[in-house]
């Protein structure tokens, strides 16, 4: 199998391309805008269409015409170009119209820096548009994963007719990593009937994003809470790491927060530490029942985020009390090391006894 | 016997519901006759706006996608670039086209996106109840300029056609209003027209049309037609804003 050295950004935009998204409407902003240059140069030898938009709400508007076409769409940015996308994707939500949205994010609030951030956390798994909706959201934490996840992006997409969105880094989008390309296989997708193709010689069909009836939206609103649950039952993700059967700390973080803990789980295991990590791979849905039962397990849990403590509240509602939830953190930009993790963990085992 | 006059195929047997003396009515049914005339309603796809023709899609017998406000340019840009051999035609109002979504009607027309524009402008935002647009004439009232609109406070009347056709990629502009059958008649060929830019591929074509309120206006249907031709039609003059001839142009 070949292995190919990419850098995270240009892997996901070649992995779009496999997945067969044949449109990409987008505007660029660091740390993401290799995405749209790769994409640029590819999308025309696979007979695609690569559009820089005039802004990022004509983008994810530009998405939306795609979409409804029933093609494979996609758009990328960072954090405040999301913002901009916000009201696209509400509509996207609301008109059941299946995208991929990228955001490699960066460190907030306002313009705030192009370093990596997990800030952006709650804008992508509590909507950050109107109305009652929710996007799936991916987080890849390798560049191997951003590949194997941007198929699966497209797969859910289309399973759903819902947005999806990947949440990335700064850092994931521009390192470099060794990726080994291969067939991907996804179970087979109902056709897309619903699309717009011009009524042809059928009945005609629209794509709609309003219901005045209170009745009629309100059935619609309960609709999309199945579809929701759907997801929650079918295509939560996650991965455990380290001393899954014992351990005597669970500690939980996700995307490039979820590679340092690797480490800090193999230094810690010199100290004879038994560490068990919890990496949500879907940050909607959140593996809630899973965090319960490890965090049962461990008696302690230790949240570490690149933000101000925004996953964590999700942990909580799967502990729901049941173990004490500690935090770490690095803001602005800035990554924790190893060590400073490890430092918190032995303040954490000294503070209330080894197991 | 012949039959001489009858509802265009492309509109459903529904009545419209928009508002006694309003005109939106009267340029969907022109629209809906050149698609009749021209052969191509099983290939087009309408676009939708927020306003009062939202329900636009309620009267055709078309693929129609609704979109947000003032994006209608963006998501038939969309729409067509997925689909580039079909028709594609948007329907704005003044506040959509001309306020919220003025970046989006520019960059579309300055792209020479092959798509077919309608802009129904009546210097009144008239879903939300009459308040000022973009194209509110100075000194008119509505419920937000109650001291009629100046241009030291609120600025000018806004005449988009004219802008769009500065952009290199718009090929034809038109304005032209439905006040009676001699500008009804000039108005479906201009309709036409736009349409046949797409179809000839010559670039992003736009059919600005001036139309009354009489409800939020405060005026009786007559009064309003009046209004448009002694008030509207001398700041917004009717005609051919550019057509351009040479050659075709694919935007794609």
């Amino acid at each position: 199998m070949e292995r190919i050295l990419m850098k995270g950004n240009e892997a996901l935009a070649e992995a779009a391309i496999q997945a067969g998204c044949r449109f990409y409407f987008g505007y660029p902003i660091t740390p993401q805008t290799e995405i749209s240059e790769y994409l640029s140069r590819r999308l025309p030898e696979v007979g695609g269409v690569f559009l820089q938009a005039e802004s990022e709400i004509a983008a994810i508007n530009m998405v939306y015409g795609a979409a409804a076409t029933g093609a494979r769409v996609m758009t990328s940015s960072s954090g405040p170009g999301i913002s901009l996308k916000q009201e696209g994707i509400s509509y996207l939500a609301s008109a059941e119209l299946p995208c991929v949205v990228v955001n490699m994010s960066r460190g907030g609030p306002g313009l705030g820096n192009i370093q990596p951030a997990q800030s952006d956390y709650f804008q992508a798994t509590r909507g950050g548009g109107h109305g009652d909706y929710r996007t799936l959201v991916l987080a890849p934490s390798s560049v191997q994963e951003l590949v194997s996840l941007t198929h699966r992006a497209f797969y859910l997409a289309d399973k759903y007719r819902n947005p999806v969105k990947i949440l990335g880094d700064g850092m994931l989008g521009q390192m470099m990593e060794p990726v080994t390309w291969e067939e991907i296989e996804l179970p087979p997708l109902p056709p897309k009937n619903w699309a717009i193709k011009g009524k042809g010689e059928g009945e005609r069909k629209f794509i709609l994003c309003m219901e005045l009836d209170p009745q009629e939206l309100e059935k619609f609103n309960r609709k999309l809470e199945k579809k929701y649950q759907q997801m929650a039952e079918e295509d939560t993700a996650w991965e455990i790491f380290g001393e899954e059967s014992d351990p005597h700390l669970l500690l939980v973080g996700f995307g490039t927060v979820a590679r340092i803990l690797k480490s800090v789980i193999r230094e810690g295991k010199k100290e004879g530490w038994r560490i068990a990590l919890l990496r949500p791979i879907t940050l909607f849905p959140f593996p809630y029942k899973v965090v319960q039962k490890m965090a049962e397990k461990a008696g302690k849990v230790l949240v570490v985020e690149m933000n101000l403590g925004q996953m964590i509240e999700d942990v909580k509602l799967g502990v729901e009390g049941k173990a004490p939830v500690h935090f770490y953190s690095r803001v602005g930009g800035m990554v924790p090391t190893v060590d400073e993790v490890l430092q918190k963990i032995a303040d954490i085992l000294r503070g209330e006894g080894r197991k | 016997m012949k039959t001489i006059f009858e509802r265009p195929k492309t509109l459903i047997n529904k009545p419209f519901t928009y508002c006694p003396g309003c005109h939106h009515g009267l340029a969907q049914r022109l629209i809906a006759e050149v698609i009749d005339e021209l052969d191509i309603a099983e290939k087009t796809i309408g676009v939708g706006p927020v306003g009062c023709s939202v329900y636009i899609y309620e009267f055709f017998n078309l693929d129609f996608v609704m979109g947000a406000h003032g994006r209608a340019p963006a998501v038939a840009t969309g729409v067509k670039r997925s689909l580039p051999d079909r028709i594609v035609f948007s329907y704005q109002g003044d506040g959509d086209i001309a306020a919220i979504g003025t970046a989006e009607i520019v960059h579309c027309a300055n792209r020479g996106e092959l798509i077919t524009s309608f802009f129904i402008n009546n210097a009144v935002f008239g879903m939300t109840g009459g308040q000022m647009a973009p194209t509110t004439l100075l000194g008119q009232k509505t419920t937000t300029s109650p001291f009629g609109r100046s241009a030291e406070v609120q600025g000018f009347p806004f005449k988009l056609g004219e802008m769009l056709a500065q952009a290199e990629g718009s090929a034809y502009i038109a304005r032209v209003a439905l006040t009676n059958p001699r500008l009804i008649n000039q108005a479906k060929r201009c309709i036409k027209k736009a349409f046949l830019t797409q179809i000839e591929k010559k670039g992003f074509a736009l059919v600005e049309i001036l139309s009354p309120c009489p409800t939020n206006w405060g005026m009786t249907p007559l009064e309003a037609v009046q209004w448009v031709e002694e008030k509207m039609i001398p700041y917004f003059p009717l005609g051919e804003i550019k057509v351009k001839e040479d050659g075709s142009h694919d935007a794609s």
